[in-house]
């Protein structure tokens, strides 16, 4: 069973503080804070670091890689994701060192596992953004 | 400064309902109020402080203040999840050790079997996370199923010890004639019901019920006053844990912290607790709290819940024996409240015969609000027998 193809892009709210990443996203980009203070980066986007709460983030291009850390194959969807049939969750530790949430796609849910690499791939919302995915790394 | 023996519980009510259609929500909080000041010997008239969490209908417990006819002179309407009404017994303790109140009511009230869930986290509208979390399709089980992938991944835990919880639960609550769900199951059982959000199966979940519940504080004047048997706050501790901007370990929850302070405050050690509750939203809930309060150490939850463990009356830390959120009543999708409120019916010798655990002196409730794996809001309890 491969999973995740037909999965509902839901569009995001766009906030000033998260808007560079959203557009960055439309060009196939993911985005990572990293604080000038501390050297950590932060997800999600926001106004200050939740490390040492300096205000001075810097937007890093991150190279899209990360590993499985932890995933559920739920057949628990709501709101846009009531009627999609199961689909993976996932927290991705990103190469960069931060943990997303978001969907494993392209993967057979009984094969995934946690520690497995992979990559981002970026689905289209309609409306100037795409939500950053992960695929299994080739 | 404690809150140490400074407020007693007088007043403890479980809402009967578990299906409630015919019921505003404003009347079931009404209804456990009244139910608990009845229990304590005390009317609404006597209530000078009032506390509700994000349940209550209208602007922080303004409503409610108003549709009760409440004379308030302190006011808590804070929230963080379904823990937050043990997190109000710690507030309500305070506020009755520093004068600032006398008699502090706590109610908890929903419907969520009868009517649509509501988007997690959408509350009181988006909150920042909400482009990062529910366009991935975030949802409950799933979150708490993440924290259980990787307790499993890192622990060796297994979907049979997770399922032991759910079996103990079981077992109090078929002499519960007011649990949802009373049949005894096995971890066959557990094990073999449907998958919800990989490793937890159906019955790792709690239910879904209508309802309430409501506590009365008092301070040691009014408990001396009255007949009913009141039971002394000795402890609290809260804490809110959470993602830490991507570096969360989602195997450990606030309880780590929310735990060290109720104990120092209470000045009693793990092994004085002769009964637990602990917020039940899942199986994975109560391993991760049994954990992070110190009953174990980190990892070994799977192996401690072996061999009836939580089983009343005899096992080594009896647990939730009115049969607990995942088999009793977990109302509002709440699960705090009536942790404390079978905690009270412990004490007090009241708990039903079959699982009242013989001598029972200190009790600990503990609540995981929110969601594991984002954020959470923790709070523990401990509570002791000795009247006044």
């Amino acid at each position: 069973m491969t999973t995740g193809a037909g999965l509902p892009a839901p569009i995001p709210e766009v906030q000033p503080e998260t808007a560079a990443f959203w557009e960055a996203t439309s060009r196939g980009v993911l985005l990572v804070q990293r604080c000038t203070a501390c050297s950590t980066s932060v997800w999600y986007p926001r106004f200050l670091c939740s490390n040492c709460h300096s205000d001075e983030l810097e937007q890093v291009e991150a190279s899209g890689r990360g590993t499985v850390y932890s995933f559920t194959l739920t057949t628990r969807g709501i709101l846009e994701y009531k009627d999609c049939g199961p689909y993976v969750l996932a927290l991705v530790e990103l190469e960069e060192g931060p943990k997303m949430l978001t969907n494993i796609v392209e993967c057979d849910p009984e094969t995934l596992a946690i520690g497995q690499p992979v990559q981002v791939v970026f689905h289209d919302t309609g409306a100037g953004s795409a939500l950053p995915r992960f695929r299994p790394a080739v | 400064m404690t809150i140490r023996r400074k407020a007693f519980i007088a007043g403890a009510y479980e809402h009967p309902g578990r299906e409630l259609p015919d019921r505003s929500i404003a009347q079931i909080h009404a209804e456990v109020a009244l139910g608990a000041l009845a229990d304590a010997g005390l009317t609404l008239a006597d209530v000078d402080s009032y506390f509700t969490g994000g349940d209550a209908p209208g602007l922080g417990g303004l409503a409610m203040a108003d549709y009760l006819g409440l004379s308030v002179r302190y006011m808590d309407s804070s929230d963080m999840g379904g823990s937050v009404y043990l997190s109000h017994v710690g507030h309500a303790a305070a506020a009755i050790a520093t004068g600032k109140c006398s008699v502090a009511l706590i109610t908890l009230g929903g419907r969520p079997r009868t009517t649509a869930l509501r988007a997690p986290g959408q509350l009181m509208g988006a909150p920042p996370e909400a482009a990062f979390e529910p366009v991935f399709g975030m949802n409950v089980s799933a979150v708490y199923a993440l924290a259980a992938a990787r307790h499993i991944h890192e622990y060796g835990t297994t979907s049979e010890q997770l399922a032991e919880i759910k079996v103990a639960a079981s077992s109090h609550a078929q002499h519960n004639e007011r649990a949802l769900l009373r049949k005894v199951v096995t971890v066959e059982d557990v094990v073999n019901s449907p998958m919800v959000s990989s490793p937890l199966h159906r019955l790792d979940c709690c239910v879904v019920t209508d309802g309430g519940g409501a506590l009365v504080l008092v301070n040691e004047d009014i408990a001396k006053s009255l007949d009913r048997h009141c039971i002394a706050v000795l402890g609290h501790g809260e804490a809110i844990e959470h993602t830490k901007g991507g570096w969360q370990d989602v195997t450990v929850t606030g309880g780590v912290r929310s735990g060290r302070d109720a104990f120092e405050e209470a000045g009693v050690s793990r092994s004085d607790i002769d009964y637990v509750g602990l917020y039940d939203s899942f199986t994975i809930t109560v391993l991760l709290a049994l954990e992070d309060l110190g009953f174990c150490d980190k990892g070994e939850g799977g192996k401690f819940v072996l061999g009836g463990t939580l089983q009343a009356p005899f096992g080594k830390l009896p647990f939730n024996t009115d049969g607990g959120s995942l088999c009793n009543n977990h109302p509002a999708n709440r699960g705090g409240m009536t942790k404390m409120i079978e905690a009270v019916r412990q004490l007090r010798g009241e708990a039903h015969a079959a699982v009242q655990v013989p001598d029972c002196e200190i009790a600990l409730a503990h609540g995981t609000g929110g969601w594991l794996s984002t954020r959470m809001g923790n709070a523990t309890v401990i509570l002791g027998r000795e009247d006044v």
